[in-house]
């Protein structure tokens, strides 16, 4: 058996895990970044529109500080974020943005002068000045005061995922591709590594560490349609809350977008909307005026969505192989709106399904899109229950996007709160002495994963096919527990992930499961991600009011009297279901509860005693 | 008007002492927009589990799914079936170490080539917090991105002769990233310093020009520019040091 000892082991070679080595490395600690693809194909780089920070900077940003990016974040997450986290966010990334810049990242700068810009469709005028020129320009994103995100023409992700990575080959940081973790070597109250299986050989290493980072990303695969890349499967949070000691926090905290296309699930921007484009049903009728008067097509990304869904209900979606989905209808903007400002569009419809949309209709439906949801941890990014154990990025709950997440803020997100967390972890291998590793848990733990594959290829458990029983936990996620959640249809989701639960742990492979085998990867940690799927489906059930992203039919008010709190969903071992508990959404106000001004919906309000008690003064 | 397509497929697993290397067929009904991506995933959930094969984002921007597609590199998830012919024959990239399958190892190859190449800003200015950033053109930052746009699936290391025949060349890949941070007024590097790293048969010199590398990138990155730009800056480099300067 291969054994690696260092002091901090990376889980996820994505832009946090990677910061965060960044951090430790240079603190002159050994560092070990494990990754399932070359850290560069981390969904990290995917991300294409950019990174919120208030450097102020263009035209569009004037005025802009912390102050105004925190209370745009705060009212994107109804007030379900942790508002000490949000500040710390706020304040640092300006910071962030110059150090990339320093590492290499090429953002796009001032340039001083007249320009243009689209507003719904709109032709608009701007004046850059000559003071601010070559300085790191912003663009403009949904619900947020200021033009702020800073951006990478159309590959931000990317390119700060480049210069990441360079930034860890320059520091001669080991990152090995191709490694799954499978399972985390804890004490009951220390993180001591991981069991790791090899993707090349299908061999299993062991990696001891004094800290862990788990930086696996959201966990989008759970549902049948997302947005997410393959590999954002939840493997990494569902190895977390197996320890039966680490809590998923607000579970039921998933965000959805409006336009997906069929069948790949790949997106295509809000612009569509933004710059006039319709969406359509099966008749070629369009359908939101109807439900939306006001706003149609333009409303919040979750409307959207729902009504959406709420329309192929009444039957009005398109068949197809793939299951039903509408229209966008967006050939009347014109070739010259879809050639230059709607670019990255019609390369998708070229590239992905071979249609032009100046000339035929995109097929769209909902899809999921990023997991508020994820790993608990404190404002240190340390996880709660297991010393030693941190967490950062879509992966965690840190919280910075209580139950929506502005755009712009989870890419910000990943290196902010990995520089933040990094130096926390630092500090806590300065302040901690090594432990010492018992070989026989270390043993125990091989031998415990050992059987498990042994018996998913010998087919001792039963013969239940891997991608059936995936496909029924995503099926029931995608029918009870979507953009619509009500009473009934989430305890029927919850009985049918049950059932999925009961089967994931009777599987058989019908492969050989040597070598690099896929079939036996996804089996290995299906039974953790159907649990995950169980806990967000349960925690919905449990939240009995609408908040952000997540929409209850059968309780459509913001509930701050009763749920101004955050879930934290554990897995006793042998359970079937997750023991939730809550705690308080924010330990501190500076910014007491109130209307986001878009959205809609009613407030239950909380008793003003206990938010004046919590409420910090504005300094 | 539904096609019947057949899949002609390299199956090799090196873990397995059973397996030996052939080609297979499967045969799967052709759907409406079906890319690879739709059709391998099918194959492995339907037919064989087994089989395997690399997708990451499936959207054509982090270049795990590079093979070779009817002769030819390219990435699997932005190739449409009904671009192609109803026998679509898929062979994993050469050059890099097989996998399985159609997987390839094009990590280590490219780590091996960001040591190689030093890929990072080469800087004596130390970061400083409370500093405004150092300005910059946009256009240069542009020209910058241009470049760093390289997604690193490997279709041009396959598709390249060179590469095939000595297993220490850069490649067009490597090569772009030279060009990548020799654009970068942030890297203090200077002509001499990179022609340290590729003045020589495995770096610029290797190169014999045929050129596939531009023809196959699916991010149409201007390769061909690109290796004049840094041939015309290494071959200056070479006779000042001839001349002693």
């Amino acid at each position: 058996m291969q054994t690696v000892m260092t002091d901090l082991l990376v889980i996820g070679a994505g832009l946090s895990g990677e910061r965060i080595a960044v951090e430790a490395a240079e603190a002159g600690f050994d560092v070990v970044c494990l990754s399932i693809v070359p850290a560069r194909r981390s969904h990290s780089s995917a991300a294409q529109g950019g990174m919120q920070a208030a450097l102020g900077n263009c035209a569009m940003g004037e005025g802009d500080c912390p102050d105004v990016h925190f209370e745009d974040t705060v009212k994107g997450s109804d007030w379900g974020c942790d508002q000490e986290v949000a500040r710390m966010f706020v304040e640092a990334a300006p910071i962030e943005m110059r150090r990339l810049a320093h590492w290499g990242v090429p953002w796009n700068r001032v340039v001083p002068g007249k320009s243009t810009y689209f507003k719904g469709g709109e032709l608009f005028e701007k004046y850059e000045k000559e003071e601010k020129a070559g300085l790191i320009t912003a663009r403009s994103f949904g619900g947020t005061a200021k033009w702020r995100t800073c951006y990478t023409s159309d590959g931000t992700g990317h390119a700060v995922m480049c210069t990441m990575d360079n930034r860890c080959a320059q520091l001669g940081i080991r990152v090995l591709d191709r490694k799954e973790a499978i399972a985390l070597i804890h004490d009951g109250e220390k993180a001591l590594g991981a069991v790791v299986r090899c993707l090349r050989t299908g061999a299993l290493e062991v990696f001891l560490a004094r800290a862990t980072a788990v930086c696996t990303g959201g966990f989008g695969r759970l549902y049948r349609a997302t947005t997410n890349a393959v590999i954002c499967d939840g493997a990494g949070a569902a190895m977390v809350l197996d320890t039966g000691l680490v809590p998923i926090g607000n579970p039921e905290a998933i965000q959805f977008h409006p336009t997906g296309i069929v069948p790949t699930d790949i997106l295509v921007t809000e612009g569509c909307r933004g710059d006039g484009g319709t969406l359509l049903d099966v008749d070629e009728y369009r359908f939101m005026p109807d439900y939306e008067p006001a706003k149609a097509e333009l409303a919040s990304r979750d409307v959207v969505s729902r009504r959406m869904t709420e329309h192929m209900r009444k039957g009005k979606g398109v068949p197809s192989p793939y299951g039903e989905h509408l229209w966008l209808d967006i050939r009347h903007l014109g070739d010259a709106h879809i050639s230059t400002k709607l670019r990255e569009v019609d390369e998708i419809c070229k590239h992905f399904l071979g249609i032009d949309p100046r000339e035929s209709l995109i097929p769209v439906r909902p899809t999921q899109h990023y997991t508020m949801a994820g790993i608990r941890t404190d404002k240190t990014g340390a996880a709660y229950g297991l010393r030693g154990l941190f967490s950062a990025g879509e992966a965690a709950c840190w919280d910075l996007h209580g139950f929506n997440r502005l755009g712009g803020n989870s890419l910000a997100e990943t290196v902010v709160a990995g520089g933040i967390i990094g130096r926390c972890i630092v500090e806590f291998l300065q302040g901690t002495p090594a432990p010492t590793f018992s070989m026989d848990l270390v043993r125990a733990e091989v031998a415990r994963q050992k059987a498990r594959t042994q018996a998913l290829v010998s087919g001792s458990q039963g013969a239940e096919d891997v991608f059936a029983v995936r496909g029924m936990m995503q099926d029931a996620l995608m029918e009870g527990c979507f953009v619509f959640r009500n009473d009934a249809g989430l305890r029927a989701c919850i009985a049918r992930l049950q059932e999925a639960l009961e089967r994931s742990q009777r599987l058989g492979l019908r492969s050989s499961g040597k070598g690099a085998s896929p079939e036996l990867a996804a089996a290995l940690k299906l039974p953790g991600q159907v649990r995950l799927a169980l806990c967000i489906a349960t925690a919905a059930l449990a939240r009995t009011e609408s908040r952000g992203s997540h929409n209850r039919e059968d309780y459509p008010e913001r509930n701050d009297r009763d749920w101004l709190s955050r879930t934290l969903a554990y897995w006793d071992e042998g359970a079937t279901l997750p023991r939730l508990a809550y705690e308080d959404a924010t330990p501190v106000f500076e910014i007491p509860p109130g209307d986001r001004g878009y959205g809609g919906g009613k407030i239950i309000p909380a008793d003003p005693a206990v938010v004046a008690a919590k409420t910090r003064a504005q300094g | 008007m539904a096609r019947t397509l057949t899949f002609h497929i390299f199956r090799y697993n090196p873990q397995d002492p059973d397996s030996t290397p052939h080609m297979q067929d499967f045969v799967l009904e052709e759907t409406a927009n079906m890319t690879l991506f739709i059709a391998l995933n099918r194959l492995r959930e339907e037919q064989d589990p087994g089989l395997m094969f690399d997708f990451c984002c499936r959207a054509g921007i982090c270049g795990s799914c590079g093979m070779v597609v009817n002769g030819r590199p390219r990435l699997a998830c932005q190739t449409k079936t009904k671009d192609l012919p109803e026998t679509i024959t898929l062979l994993p990239l050469p050059v890099f170490k097989l996998i399985g399958d159609l997987c390839v190892d094009t990590g280590t190859w490219f780590r091996e080539m960001y040591t190689r190449t030093e890929s990072w800003i080469h800087t004596s200015q130390p970061f400083d917090p409370a500093k405004e950033e150092a300005r910059m053109d946009n256009a240069v930052a542009e020209a910058i991105y241009e470049m760093e746009r390289c997604i690193e699936c490997g279709c041009c290391i396959a598709a390249c002769s060179t590469a095939r025949m000595r297993p220490d060349f850069l490649g067009a890949a490597g090569l772009a990233r030279i060009a990548r941070f020799a654009v970068d007024p942030r890297d203090e590097r200077t002509d001499k310093d990179y022609f340290e790293l590729i003045g020589n048969d495995f770096g610029v010199f290797g190169c014999m020009g045929l050129l596939a590398c531009e023809d196959v990138c699916p991010k149409n990155l201007p390769l061909q520019n690109q290796l004049g730009f840094l041939r015309r800056k290494m071959g200056i480099t070479a006779v000042k040091q001839l001349l002693g300067r």
